[in-house]
């Protein structure tokens, strides 16, 4: 996703912000649709939110920072979400996330140099019992092996 | 011709839509999407009707699907078929009554709701006086589901005596731990239910508004819970006047944005207040200054799910299954490297060579078990020698572990204990909220003792004992307190684990 235009950031917030009005503890909530918006959340957002919601910026940078879905650039145009947590790693998990970033060249957290791909960990996604599991652009995807992986990765 | 067909997460993630789609284009199937049965290694599970009930097959393939039905609806006879579904082993041996319905209805009818048992635990508790059904769930014996294990019934007296302009009832659906994922499937797969509980809890203390917190990572449970509230809404279930009694009770499902820590009650509310969700010191009790700084219920998806077939079926028989303080039935989640892993509700008390041996029938690999890692990341691992430990809150605590949320993670012989003692510290270090000292730098060391240990220096098994010994009595909430669990099973029963040569390093 491109860069965000600022004078799109500010309006686009300003109209997020409203639509949240008389929401009770609104931060996340609007946090969540700034990134739905941007695939991130811009540093010009904060401010603007900051002042609407009678808090700090360094309160608002506080939640967003504290948070391992907020982002402060965009991600690749795919993102995927590999479980680091226990029960996958009882089915191969460990040899997975090696495979993964190798496969990609990246570690946890970054995207490619061609912007394709953005590797995250996740710690757990509930599908213990048919790991190791994956959220890739949202979607479920159990029992990944390598050679899935790359077809994922590769589609 | 009626067939059924999950479309739970962990049957999505195996393949479920494309089976979904193939079935779509057999003339005259009529599919019903339902939750899942929790027998995830048959996931796809393809249900037809049958004259003996309806009839299992699975785990089904989309490419077979055509095949299946070239001669009309398959019967028990097919090679294929693994007989009426209630029939399965699985299934028979189990107590179903907070999943009863799961996987069974269709999750968003509340038509099949009704008729399948729900809302007679709502509609009992409307014709009692709220310190009545405090007590009927006092007496069931329910406890927290989440892990604490804190009698439900006393915590709802709390609030229910509390005096305030206003209450909350907050579900717990931040469902962290490895292993689990009970709260998720009973979203999925009967959101209802939930909301039925939340009602009920509301009624009894006095909330007119609810809370679901719903972690980010269950992207289909926040779909289906949303969904069933404004279906629910829109029935008259919840809203100004629930089922017409002209009480009220709502609720809100928000979702939460990737962090561990906010599974822990007083996180939640402070990120569900619009706070950087670090964790708060106890007292005040939530209970009594909690969400906004009113007395609140933070109960966990199962407790509340537990709740309206306590009201529906009475405290007594709820309280008349399980072992010792632990009453009534738990949803045990048996996962990792397993044969057969799932969701199977029993009564508390079995051993975990029940539950590991003979239920999940030993690990997938067909390789030794070595370690069993019970109630996710913040839980012991046990060795074999330990699997006549009874399934129960002070059973476990007994062998210094925990039931937590009643996950059950399955390893075989080629797992490094070392390198899972690291991972525990590791993870601490990742979700720490880091307010507390011990366990924002202790799992930081802990990480870099057990380095150091790997890397051939016995003397630091030592340090790393004193360290979990300050992370034990010196932190603030579960995580920093509770990691140690896991590193020091790991420590004690696979000792050899830890004995690294100092030339091999």
């Amino acid at each position: 996703m491109p860069v965000a235009d600022p004078d799109d950031v500010l309006a686009e917030t300003r109209a997020i912000l409203a639509a949240h009005a008389g929401v009770e503890g609104a931060l996340l909530p609007v946090l969540q649709a700034v990134q739905a918006r941007f695939g991130h959340v811009p540093a010009a957002a904060l401010p603007v939110i900051a002042g609407a919601l009678g808090m700090s910026r360094a309160e608002v940078m506080g939640v967003v920072s504290f948070h391992h879905d907020f982002r402060e650039v965009p991600a690749g145009r795919k993102v995927l979400r590999l479980c680091r947590a226990e029960a996958c790693q009882a089915v191969g998990g460990r040899a997975l996330e090696a495979h993964a970033m190798a496969r990609l060249g990246i570690g946890w957290g970054e995207t490619t140099a061609d912007g394709a791909v953005t590797l995250e960990p996740v710690y757990c996604l509930g599908l213990c019992a048919c790991g190791p599991a994956a959220l890739v652009d949202g979607e479920v995807v159990g029992r990944l092996t390598a050679a899935a992986f790359d077809r994922l990765v590769s589609a | 011709m009626r067939v059924w067909l999950s479309q739970d997460a962990a049957a999505k993630a195996l393949g479920a839509e494309a089976v979904a789609a193939a079935l779509r284009a057999v003339p005259g199937v009529e599919l019903v999407r339902t939750g899942s049965r929790g027998m995830v290694w048959l996931e796809p599970l393809l249900e037809v009707e049958g004259p003996e009930g309806r009839l299992a097959f699975g785990a089904v393939a989309a490419e077979e699907v055509a095949e299946l039905f070239s001669r009309g609806v398959p019967g028990a006879g097919h090679p294929r078929c693994l007989g009426p579904t209630e029939e399965l082993p699985w299934m028979r041996r189990q107590l179903r009554l907070t999943f009863a319905r799961c996987g069974v209805i269709a999750p968003l009818s509340l038509e099949d709701y009704s008729a399948a048992g729900g809302l007679v635990g709502l509609r009992r508790a409307l014709g009692m006086a709220p310190e009545e059904v405090v007590a009927e769930v006092t007496a069931s014996g329910l406890r927290g589901r989440g892990g604490a294990g804190f009698p439900t019934g006393v915590k709802w007296e709390t609030v229910r005596g509390a005096r305030a302009d206003r209450k909350y009832v907050v579900c717990n659906a931040d469902e962290g731990d490895s292993g689990t994922f009970a709260d998720r499937m009973l979203m999925e797969g009967d959101p209802f239910c939930l909301i039925e509980g939340m009602a009920i809890a509301g009624l009894a203390v006095g909330a007119e508004r609810g809370l679901v917190y719903l972690r980010s990572e269950y992207p289909d449970a926040i779909r289906m819970m949303r969904a069933a509230v404004g279906l629910a809404r829109g029935a008259g279930v919840l809203g100004a006047s629930v089922l017409g009694s002209g009480r009220a009770f709502d609720i809100e499902v928000r979702v939460g944005a990737g962090a561990y820590v906010c599974g822990e009650e007083t996180s939640l509310l402070n990120s569900l207040e619009g706070k950087r969700p670090v964790v708060r010191a106890k007292p005040p009790l939530p209970a009594l200054e909690g969400l906004f700084g009113r007395p609140t219920v933070v109960n966990n998806v199962i407790t509340l799910a537990s709740v309206p077939v306590v009201l529906a079926r009475g405290a007594e028989v709820y309280a008349g299954l399980g072992l010792g303080r632990s009453r009534g039935t738990i949803p045990l989640q048996i996962a990792g490297n397993v044969q057969f892993g799932g969701l199977f509700e029993a009564g508390f008390g079995l051993t975990l060579s029940e539950i590991v041996d003979d239920i999940a029938g030993g690990t997938a690999s067909g390789r030794p078990v070595k370690a069993v890692q019970v109630g996710g990341p913040l839980g012991a691992y046990f060795p074999r020698g330990q699997f006549d430990v009874r399934f129960g809150y002070e059973e476990y605590a007994e062998r210094d572990g925990l039931i937590g949320h009643a996950g059950i993670v399955v390893f075989d012989d080629t797992v490094d204990m070392l390198e899972q003692a690291r991972f525990a510290m590791e993870f601490c270090a990742v979700e720490s909220c880091g307010k507390c000292t011990p366990c924002r730098i202790g799992s930081v060391r802990g990480v870099e003792v057990l380095d150091r240990i790997r890397a051939g220096d016995a003397q630091a098994v030592t340090l790393l004992r004193d360290l979990c010994e300050t992370m034990t009595y010196g932190s603030l909430c579960a995580l920093g307190g509770f990691t140690p669990y896991p590193v020091l099973s790991a420590l004690t029963h696979f000792p050899q684990d830890f004995q690294r040569d100092r030339r091999a390093a």
